[in-house]
């Protein structure tokens, strides 16, 4: 269903997400069981979280350790009292028949991301809540082939992720494209990465996210009615379900229809979305206060210790603000730092270290990043350290050598021999502006290089690039380059 | 033969106070103590109907690690002596059914905190212990799995949910009974079995294993013939648990060196609103004289208001079913127990839960499902726990200015099976407990007296006395001044002494047996 452009800019889509975020911590959410992705089915399973009869849950301090960082980065703000309660529907991989979430009390209130489109402007997203519950088991349905429900024979459940501790995040209805919508998810994946309380690995179902999206003449304030796309299982076809119920809800609207409250199922394969169940078929899950659980009560102090840990400078919209805004790096070499978080905190450092971003990134981006690809030693592993890289560029910047022999001493400083610094001094590498001595290798190379002298001097004057780099290499790379080109023109003219 | 069963009788009317003091001797063994045990509960409990499943082999293995350990120089509290373990809890290896249809033949892969808190005391676990079905009921004739008859009458029930653990300790086929009480369903049964029966504070004996009816207010405590072996017990199972995030983690003060003799300078509140008139002048009678002797032993009555107790049940009767229906919903037939195969997942569930759950049990979900739909919730749920914030405000208001509170256990005596064809008035047993519960405070409940109910019993037609008890109720946490006092009222009253159940001797079927024949 393709909208013709000019329909298209009629309208204004609304877009919310809701995103369940998997917990990295040693244990599962209620039990002791080991969380961590796959292994043979039902091997991580104990009582609690195959919900034997008798068994009870206690929470885990790690996970809600998790959320307060992950709130607090965001700026929510933290209720001093929160509860767990119960979510009550049955579904076989769903061991309890109700999952333990929050409902009127979670964890985090409000809050803002902050991401950047990839044309580099900055954008942002209020937070509804971000609140803890717990994962259900993963279903297999077998003997029809295909994997589906319909022509089963038979199904299999394995309860290795029942209980692994789940973060939902929801969003305020702020976002207005699909482009805006994976800006969005992006850095709530970079921040998670970032504080280290998620891998993020939609590949292993620790991201998944619903959209909720309606649509609205261009300039109306009024909310349309929504539908909400389940089933995304990429950023790219969190993209493309967007754009495609987009376009279906134009369609329908233009064509004179209205549209209905329903939940829609992302088809990657046909690139449509279609109706899973309306509004009149929804659960009334019967929240009530679980009883197994004593009420969370979060002092002040204690916050104060989480934002003591949150490293606010290397927020992704921050590092993106100084990266791309300051430092003038591109919205590609940005992101390939953020993404990249030890190289990013390298680059940091080596900033902090050189005070010149530009080299910095030079040789992050440039040599360093070669040579770690060449050696497959990451960067922030490898013998050169930010210090170290930093008096490089102090060399450079104070014309004591010049760019080809910071390269190799790069490649030195890279296997090991130490302080750029000192091996210049030991070897002598320093640039030489002495003129007395540039002259005596001018004048070695004008009387070993006849043929091109000849040329020049018949007006061939490019040739001078070849004499400047010969006189270069018998000064073994210390001559000041500007120096030679000066000198060899006096001597040729 | 006589002489045998003579002994052999001696030896099971053993309180657990006695019993762990000839372990820990050496005068007895485990082994010993608990081959008599079986023996009687082989010999009685065709009749009794305590023990849905007896464990032998389990008795005997836990009996020769106590022998072990006691050779080996350990002092166990509880060496050698037999548990009755009410079937809601969890033991490695053994059926654990609640009761229900849909547990049958549910084996337990681990072990209930209180039940692995009572073995590594030297308990011996000699059966698990009938039930109603899920603990939904006050005579135990909810069991989908087994009748259970009153030792002292066997044409009258237990009493519930605990009936199983209280028939078994007061026919002498176990010292300690692990009961579970959710609105009285340790201390009815223990009034109606002559028998004491403690409810400690919630939060103070840990629910890990115990399969929950409705975790706010379940409450594990033991049932058994003394005061001194209840303050024994709950030595033994109570104290913070890990595993359970409601247990309460603070000290759990020893309570069977804190016994005492008189109640002197002790405050008793009678509460208003508990009027005895009502249950009958024979009734009203003995509380009034259990007050009285209250008063004999140096305790000074008080009247104290309890302006919410006739809302008591109709709060129980939210909260317990709106969370029983989420807690029960596990039981899908999909991990463990009954499956009835259907067309898709939904018909399975649809046919198990017919199949597996009981007229009672299906009647309380279907009420706490409900209460909890969304536009019924504030007008149910959330009114009832208000209501419960108001009866934990009047306790604490009428513990301003007594000690202790003294009312019925139960609404009458044991009554007889069929007796109760409404469940409101099956409800209504639980009218003294219930405030009790809902409040979490512990509470007791002592033999204080006999009354002999009309209507004809079994064999000879005549109308056997029947045990009464009296409850009594303190503060949070209060569990030591609640005991000692149980205490000095039963050492001096010996109500509990004056009959006992005709069941223990084969011979003598007619009347319970006069006061030589129990041993206290």
């Amino acid at each position: 269903m393709t909208v013709a452009e000019n329909v298209r800019t009629k309208y204004e889509a609304v877009i919310g997400i809701e995103c369940h975020v998997e917990l990295k911590t040693k244990t599962k959410m209620f039990c002791a069981c080991e969380n961590e992705f796959g292994g043979e089915p039902n091997t991580k399973v104990c009582p609690v979280c195959l919900a034997l009869p008798g068994a009870l849950p206690v929470a885990n301090e790690e996970a809600i350790e998790h959320m307060l960082v992950a709130g607090l980065a965001f700026g929510a703000t933290i209720p001093a009292f929160s509860k767990f309660d119960r979510k009550n529907y049955f579904y076989p991989d769903m061991p309890k028949d109700y999952q333990i979430s929050q409902y009127d009390m979670p964890l985090t209130q409000g809050g803002i991301v902050r991401y950047w489109l990839e044309d580099g402007t900055m954008n942002e997203c209020r937070l509804t809540r971000i609140h803890l519950e717990e994962d259900t088991g993963k279903s297999t349905h077998a003997g029809g082939g295909d994997g589906r429900i319909a022509g089963s024979t038979h199904s299999l459940i394995d309860f290795n992720r029942a209980g692994v501790p789940l973060m939902e995040c929801v969003s305020e209805p702020d976002i207005r494209s699909a482009d805006e919508a994976v800006g969005y998810l992006e850095a709530l994946k970079r921040t998670f990465v970032l504080l280290g309380v998620s891998d993020v690995k939609m590949e292993e179902g620790s991201l998944r996210c619903d959209a909720n999206v309606s649509i609205r003449p261009v300039g109306s304030k009024d909310y349309g009615t929504k539908t909400e796309i389940k089933n995304m299982n990429s950023f790219r076809s969190v993209h493309r379900a967007i754009e495609s119920e987009i376009d279906r809800q134009i369609a329908v609207l233009e064509s004179g229809g209205r549209i209905v409250q329903e939940t829609r199922g992302w088809d990657e394969s046909q690139g449509v979305t279609h109706s899973m169940r309306s509004k009149e078929q929804a659960h009334d899950y019967r929240y009530f206060p679980d009883p197994d659980l004593v009420p969370m009560e979060i002092d002040a102090s204690r916050l104060e210790k989480v934002k003591r840990v949150i490293p606010d400078a290397h927020l992704p919209w921050n590092r993106f603000a100084r990266y791309h805004g300051e430092y003038g790096l591109d919205v590609k070499q940005a992101a390939q730092l953020i993404d990249n978080l030890p190289l990013a905190d390298y680059f940091d450092k080596s900033v902090e270290a050189s005070k010149n971003p530009q080299q910095s990134m030079n040789f992050v981006l440039g040599d360093l990043s070669r040579l770690a690809n060449e050696t497959g030693t990451p960067v922030h592993e490898s013998a050169v350290t930010p210090q170290s890289l930093a008096e490089l560029i102090a060399l450079v910047e104070g014309k004591t050598i010049n760019s080809k022999i910071a390269k190799e001493l790069l490649q030195r400083m890279w296997n090991g021999e130490g302080s750029p610094k000192a091996i210049v001094e030991k070897e002598g590498l320093a640039q030489t502006s002495d003129t007395g001595e540039i002259e005596k290798f001018v004048a070695e190379v004008l009387s070993s290089n006849e043929k091109a002298v000849a040329d020049y001097k018949s007006g061939k004057t490019n040739i001078l690039g070849f004499l400047t780099g010969q006189v270069m290499k018998a000064s073994r790379g210390k001559a000041n380059p500007a120096l030679v080109q000066d000198l060899l023109k006096q001597k040729l003219s | 033969m006589a002489a045998l069963r003579q002994a052999q009788g001696d030896i099971v009317r053993m309180t657990a106070v006695e019993i762990a003091a000839a372990v820990n001797s050496g005068k007895t063994s485990a082994a010993e103590m608990t081959d008599a045990v079986l023996a009687h509960v082989d010999a009685v409990d065709d009749r009794i109907g305590a023990f849905l499943t007896r464990l032998h082999e389990v008795a005997r293995a836990a009996a020769r690690r106590v022998d072990e350990r006691v050779r080996g120089g350990e002092k166990l509290p509880l060496a050698g002596v037999p548990i009755a373990v009410k079937d809601n809890m969890c033991l490695t290896g053994t059926r654990t059914t609640a009761g229900s249809k849909i547990l049958e033949n549910w084996v337990a892969p681990y072990t209930c905190t209180a039940v692995q808190r009572i073995l590594d005391a030297g308990g011996i676990p000699v059966g698990k212990a009938n039930m109603d079905e899920f603990a939904m009921g006050s005579s135990c004739e909810n069991s989908a799995l087994g009748v259970t008859r009153n030792p002292y009458d066997l044409s009258r029930v237990p009493g519930g949910s605990s009936g199983g653990s209280v028939a078994a300790v007061a026919a002498y086929e176990a010292a300690i009974g692990l009961g579970s009480d959710t609105g009285g369903s340790i201390r009815e049964p223990g009034a109606f079995c002559n028998v004491v029966g403690f409810k400690p504070t919630y939060g103070r004996v840990s629910r890990y294993g115990l399969i929950a009816f409705a975790s706010s207010l379940d409450q594990i405590g033991p049932l058994t013939r003394t005061v001194e072996d209840a303050a024994l017990a709950y030595e033994a199972i109570s104290g913070h648990d890990p595993m359970d995030s409601t247990s309460i983690d603070r000290p759990v003060e020893k309570a069977s060196t804190a016994l005492r003799a008189d109640l002197k300078g002790l405050r008793i509140g009678i509460v208003k609103q508990f009027v005895t008139e009502k249950l009958g002048p024979e009734i009203h009678a003995l509380y009034q004289q259990s007050y009285r002797e209250l008063e004999q032993l140096g305790a000074t009555l008080i009247d104290v208001e309890l302006p919410t107790a006739d809302y008591g049940l109709a709060t129980y009767y939210l909260i317990a079913p709106a969370e029983c229906s989420s807690n029960l919903a596990r039981f899908d037939g999909v991990r463990y127990g009954l499956r009835v195969e259907g067309a898709d997942v939904g018909a399975m569930y649809e046919a198990t839960r017919a199949a597996g759950f009981g007229p009672e049990v299906k009647r309380r979900i279907l009420i706490g499902t409900y209460a909890l739909s969304s536009g019924y919730y504030d007008a149910y749920y959330v009114k009832a726990q208000k209501a419960r914030t108001m009866f934990a405000n009047d306790f604490k208001r009428a513990f301003e200015s007594c000690d202790l509170i003294a009312s019925p256990a139960a609404s009458s005596p044991a009554f007889q099976f069929n007796a109760k064809s409404d469940p409101y008035s099956m409800y209504m047993m639980d009218y003294y407990t219930i405030p009790m519960s809902l409040a979490g405070l512990p509470a007791l409940s002592v033999p204080c007296g006999w009354i002999t109910p009309e209507g004809p019993s079994t064999g000879s037609g005549q109308a056997r006395p029947m045990p009464m008890g009296l409850q009594l109720a303190a503060p949070l946490f209060e569990e030591v001044r609640l005991l000692a006092a149980a205490h000095a009222y039963e050492q001096s009253t010996k109500h509990a002494l004056k009959y006992a159940p005709s069941v223990c001797h084969p011979e003598v079927s007619k009347d319970p047996e006069p006061v030589e024949g129990r041993k206290s």
